[in-house]
């Protein structure tokens, strides 16, 4: 790492107190960019002129000893399923190519409120289908660790972005794992907050039941620092929680006192050794360390990704319908509008935007509704209704990321079961809309990185956070 | 009753009966859209009431109106529904009018249910549900023919998306384009009153869908159903349905089956004609919405509403009602009631028989001479009305001076009776001066007398032409007969 | 790729990609009818389960009565409006001719 790379909350700490400006951080960062994006791939719009014209704009704020936002100067990659004015937006599909949002969503507001400057639109696997950013129209993204396999998936750019040091900070969206999938392949921390908790005004809908947009960071600390600006109430979102909530940051460096911890007893037949071993690692790491461990029962947790891909596909066939070439975006012709619209969707959406669109189309048609879509929403009920129980046991439950470390590219492309089964253990946290943080913790036999996810209840998310900032701690104190 | 010269003898038409259910569409009177705060203004020039949730962005989300719910609750009440918790769901169909491709509308647990409306006859149409849904955009064609079928082009304005409606959904309680119009006309005062939609059917904040089957007498299941789309006035809603009904019975009796499809109606042509045939890609993939939570009006909140609700329609009849109920035109004064409550006049009828005025008079002369000039007869002085109207009851103005003075009045609500009575030099003809007169006018025409001492009433009319004559119309035609009988049988 | 074991034929495949507005070529038929069979086979496991006790879940967080009040806010301008548009005509959208087959 340059001498200039920091973490986020130093990067802030420094340009505040002017050990370094925001232009000399904003032009570090585009180095890295220009020397590494072209074969990464993991930004699709940058705009350096701008960034660099805000960066002396705060900088001469800063100088003149004008008032400045919590995270003046820092340099953010946002996926391209946010809405911004300033970069096109467009979920990484052809549909959508060329398309300039006339409006900002919630969270690039509540991040350029407090002065971060957003560097550019990170690639992801269209309109956020996917676990590997394979499924992009501008191209693939890359692992930095080994060029050769995937960073996961959905918001791979994202991950890619901070691992690489092209932004300290990157903003994802995960509706089944889209964050904490792809933070555990490329080894760094990646956090789902509860359902509600950051408004969704301005990301494009994939599926409007599970999606939640999360921040990508190297630390912990950094991860609860750009959680602490996303995160609050918003008129513009109904699903939006009006709640009064824990300053995340203060949840860091506490102890595990009194601290009671989960392992899944239906995930067992799903672990490979390794990941196994890497498990009961993180888990003895809690024991030993003032934390009671138990295992827990979820009985209708194996029945998640079934669940999850009813749902999600319904809800995204009815939330992609709009993409029909008539207001914005791709238009092919046609003779008449009906003509249009399928020429434009046919060409203009990739085959795992289509699969899905089928497959959704499908469950929520006539005669299938009640056996699909409607016995999910009851599945729903009766795995929130396990979390419920569980919770009453323990504070937090702890579980492998991912099944496997990251895999090489086409090796799922061919079967999209065994594509949708590397979510298995990140969806149930969607379907209950409760908070999930994924953080690096030990290596595969490839030597690629492993992830520990931590999920807690429903607004429990200053719990995740501080267990999180415990095992960050422990990992880097006992593991090498 | 048909437009079409058909062969159809009524004997073979009495045999079947129409069932006819109807859809209303009316928009709500808010200030703003039902997911947005853009203006809700009929109008404005094309696609300048948008944002990005009702152009129905990518990544934009619905917050629900709360006035428009409340506007619904008040239709919902007004229309003796149940209300009741509600969710919204997405109906699903592709058309370029529709923002998102698919309507936010209530499905299966809508927030009114289970009303009624009385027609003016006493008879009774069930309502089934009062839901809220979105309005779509408006498309034009263009076309040198003007037929949609024929056009090259469409544009499309979305002011009108985000629009809150209403839909009133009626039982098949109607029997009759007759019993259509007349049900229309009345849940249309009913809603209006209410002030939540101001009902323009020629504005199109008030449409209608027509379900129209026919089915022998002797059947008991209905026939299959054609939907009529989109009727935006009575005549049309009337026209559209007998038409319908002559060609389904027209089919039937020709041994051929109706199909089940949707149908439009044309104004130039008179008749319903093929908009879609329901075919299998109707399926709506209806699903609760997932951007907005469930709708669950507290009964603090309904109480609320019914406090804060303009009276309703057909209480400020009843009202009315009350106060003539007892005289013996009762019967034929009901549509006049009905004129008076319409007009916005039974404020004014109530306050003024409330000084003591002949009910049937006061509601007489507001609904015949103060008609003309409603806007003036709103600013009438309950008071000095009841006083005129007294003073024709005693007989001491003739009806045709009442209606002079009334005049007077209803070009100047501020000047009283009595100072038009003088500045017109109104006399007072008495029972006793109209003796005197009558006295004189039978030594004078003794010969006319004596015919209507033998029997000869048609008489009467010539002395109150004389009598008028000689007061310049201001004696009362009334007196003039009563004192005339007075002296044949005395 | 035997078509007689699909969970879901051919005929459906096109009739679920008329409803979602796609065209497949003859080779995405038969793919998704074998895919969408194998997903869909995968979630028939739900199928079996007693779920008669649990009501329908929408939303993961149970909220209700969320409301604006009736207040205007400015529209955006014509003119953003109408510059994303494919093809435009004095401030409407333009589009292809509306038929009814």
């Amino acid at each position: 790492m340059s001498e200039f790379l920091y973490n986020a909350v130093d990067i802030i700490e420094n340009i505040k107190n002017q050990k370094v400006t925001s232009k000399q951080i904003v032009s570090k960062y585009f180095d890295n960019i220009e020397n590494k994006n072209k074969e990464l791939n993991s930004f699709i719009a940058l705009n350096k002129d701008l960034a660099l014209s805000k960066a002396n704009e705060i900088d001469e704020r800063i100088q003149k000893g004008k008032p400045v936002g919590k995270l003046a100067g820092l340099p953010i990659g946002i996926k391209d399923n946010i809405c911004t004015e300033d970069f096109e937006t467009t979920c990484g599909s052809k549909i959508l190519k060329n398309w300039h949002p006339p409006y900002n969503a919630t969270v690039i507001k509540r991040l350029t409120n407090e002065d971060a400057i957003i560097v550019g639109k990170t690639n992801l696997d269209e309109f956020a289908m996917g676990s590997s950013t394979e499924h992009s129209a501008f191209g693939p993204t890359k692992n930095p660790l080994d060029l050769t396999k995937v960073p996961g998936g959905s918001s791979g750019g994202s991950a890619c972005a901070v691992k690489a040091d092209l932004v300290p900070i990157a903003l994802g969206s995960d509706t089944g794992g889209s964050i904490r999938q792809p933070a555990s392949f490329c080894g760094i921390v990646g956090m789902k907050p509860t359902y509600g908790l950051v408004s969704r005004f301005g990301l494009i809908a994939f599926a409007s039941s599970l999606d939640q947009i999360g921040p990508f960071a190297n630390t912990v600390k950094d991860c609860a620092t750009i959680l602490d600006v996303i995160a609050g109430y918003d008129p513009a979102d109904s699903t939006s929680l009006d709640i009064k909530r824990d300053n995340f940051s203060d949840f860091l460096d506490r102890d595990l006192k009194g601290m009671k911890i989960g392992l899944i007893k239906e995930f067992n037949e799903y672990l490979d050794p390794e990941v196994s071993q890497n498990l009961n690692l993180a888990a003895d790491l809690f024991a030993n360390n003032g934390a009671a461990v138990s295992e827990i029962s979820l009985p209708h947790i194996k029945y998640s990704l079934s669940t999850y891909y009813l749902i999600a596909p319904a809800e995204a066939s009815s939330n992609l319908a709009r993409f029909d070439g008539v207001r914005y975006g791709l238009r092919v012709a046609g003779k008449n509008v009906d003509e249009m619209m399928i020429n434009t969707r046919t060409q203009g959406f990739g085959p795992e935007v289509k699969r899905r669109i089928m497959l959704g189309t499908y469950a929520l048609s006539s005669g299938y509704y009640d056996a699909y879509y409607g016995t999910s929403q009851k599945l729903r009920t009766a795995l929130i209704s396990d979390f419920k129980k569980a919770y009453e046991n323990v504070d937090v439950i702890i579980t492998p990321t991912t099944p496997t470390g990251a895999f090489k590219f086409g090796a799922k492309l061919e079967d999209p079961l065994q594509m949708y089964l590397s979510d298995i253990f990140t969806i149930p946290s969607n379907l209950a809309g409760h908070p999930a943080i994924s953080i690096p913790f030990g290596k595969d036999d490839e030597n690629m990185p492993l992830g520990i996810q931590i999920l807690s209840n429903a607004l429990d998310d200053s719990k995740v956070i501080q267990v999180a900032s415990i095992l960050e701690k422990l990992r880097d104190e006992n593991v090498t | 009753m048909t437009i079409q010269n058909n062969s159809t003898d009524d004997s073979e038409y009495s045999e079947y009966e129409p069932t006819i259910g109807l859809e209303v569409h009316c928009e709500l009177k808010t200030a703003t859209k039902l997911w947005c705060g853009c203006k809700n203004s009929f109008g404005e020039q094309p696609n300048t009431l948008i944002c990005p949730v009702c152009l129905g962005l990518p990544g934009s989300l619905p917050v629900l109106n709360k006035k428009a719910v409340e506007y619904a609750i008040r239709i919902g009440l007004a229309l003796n529904c149940t209300v009741q918790p509600s969710i919204f769901h997405r109906k699903n169909y592709f058309y370029p009018d529709m923002p998102k491709d698919f309507q936010i509308s209530q499905y299966d647990i809508p927030i009114n249910t289970d009303g009624y409306v009385l027609l003016t006859d006493g008879s009774k149409v069930g309502i089934v549900r009062a839901h809220i849904e979105e309005d779509t955009g408006k498309s034009t064609h263009f076309s040198s023919s003007g037929r949609i079928h024929e056009s090259t082009a469409t544009l499309i304005d979305y002011n009108r998306a985000g629009i809150p409606l209403v839909e009133i959904v009626s039982a098949p309680d109607i029997t009759s384009s007759e019993m259509a119009k007349s049900y229309v006309n009345e849940l249309r005062n009913i809603i209006v009153a209410t002030g939540a939609t101001d009902g323009k059917m020629e504005e199109g904040s008030l449409r209608v869908d027509a379900n129209v089957s026919v089915k022998k007498k002797d059947q008991i299941e209905l026939g299959t159903r054609c939907e009529i789309k989109n009727l935006n006035s009575l005549r049309s809603l009337g026209k559209a349905i007998d038409y319908e009904i002559d060609r389904q019975i027209q089919l039937l009796n020709s041994q051929k089956k109706v199909i089940q499809q949707t149908r439009h109606f044309n104004e130039d042509l008179n008749q319903t004609v093929t908009l879609r045939t329901k075919e299998e890609a109707e399926d709506y993939r209806y699903f609760p919405e997932p951007d907005l939570v469930s709708l669950n009006p507290t009964g603090e909140w309904i109480n609320e509403i019914k406090l804060n609700m303009p009276k309703l329609l057909i209480d400020r009849r009843q009202s009315v009602i009350e106060l003539i109920k007892d005289s013996k035109e009762m019967s034929q004064l009901i549509g006049t009631v009905n004129t008076l409550v319409d007009q916005q006049l039974d404020t004014l009828f109530i306050e003024t028989v409330g000084f003591g005025s002949d009910p049937t008079l006061t509601l007489k002369r507001l609904t015949n001479e103060a008609a003309n000039s409603i806007d003036a007869a709103k600013k009438l002085n309950s008071k000095e009305l009841a006083y005129l109207i007294n003073l024709e009851t005693s007989g001491k103005v003739s009806s045709t001076q009442s209606k002079a003075i009334l005049s007077n009045l209803l070009e100047n609500t501020s000047e009283t009776v009595d100072s038009i009575i003088s500045r017109l030099n109104i006399q007072s003809f008495g029972d006793k001066e109209i003796e005197q007169l009558l006295d004189n006018l039978i030594l004078e025409k003794q010969d006319e007398f004596k015919r209507f001492v033998d029997g000869d009433d048609k008489v009467i009319q010539f002395f109150i032409g004389q009598v008028m004559k000689l007061t310049k119309g201001q004696a009362n035609g009334k007196s003039v007969t009563q004192i005339l009988l007075k002296k044949r049988n005395g | 790729m035997s078509q007689k074991n699909n969970l879901i034929s051919k005929e459906q495949v096109l009739h679920v990609a008329k409803l979602a507005k796609l065209s497949l070529s003859d080779t995405e038929v038969e793919l998704f009818s074998e895919q969408l069979s194998h997903i869909l086979g995968y979630a028939n496991e739900l199928r079996d389960l007693d779920l008669s006790n649990y009501p329908p879940t929408s939303h993961p967080i149970e909220l209700e009565n969320i409301f604006r009040e009736d207040v205007v806010i400015e529209s955006i301008s014509n003119k953003k409006v109408i510059d994303n548009a494919p093809q435009s005509s004095n401030g409407q959208f333009l589009v292809p001719p509306i038929l009814n087959d």
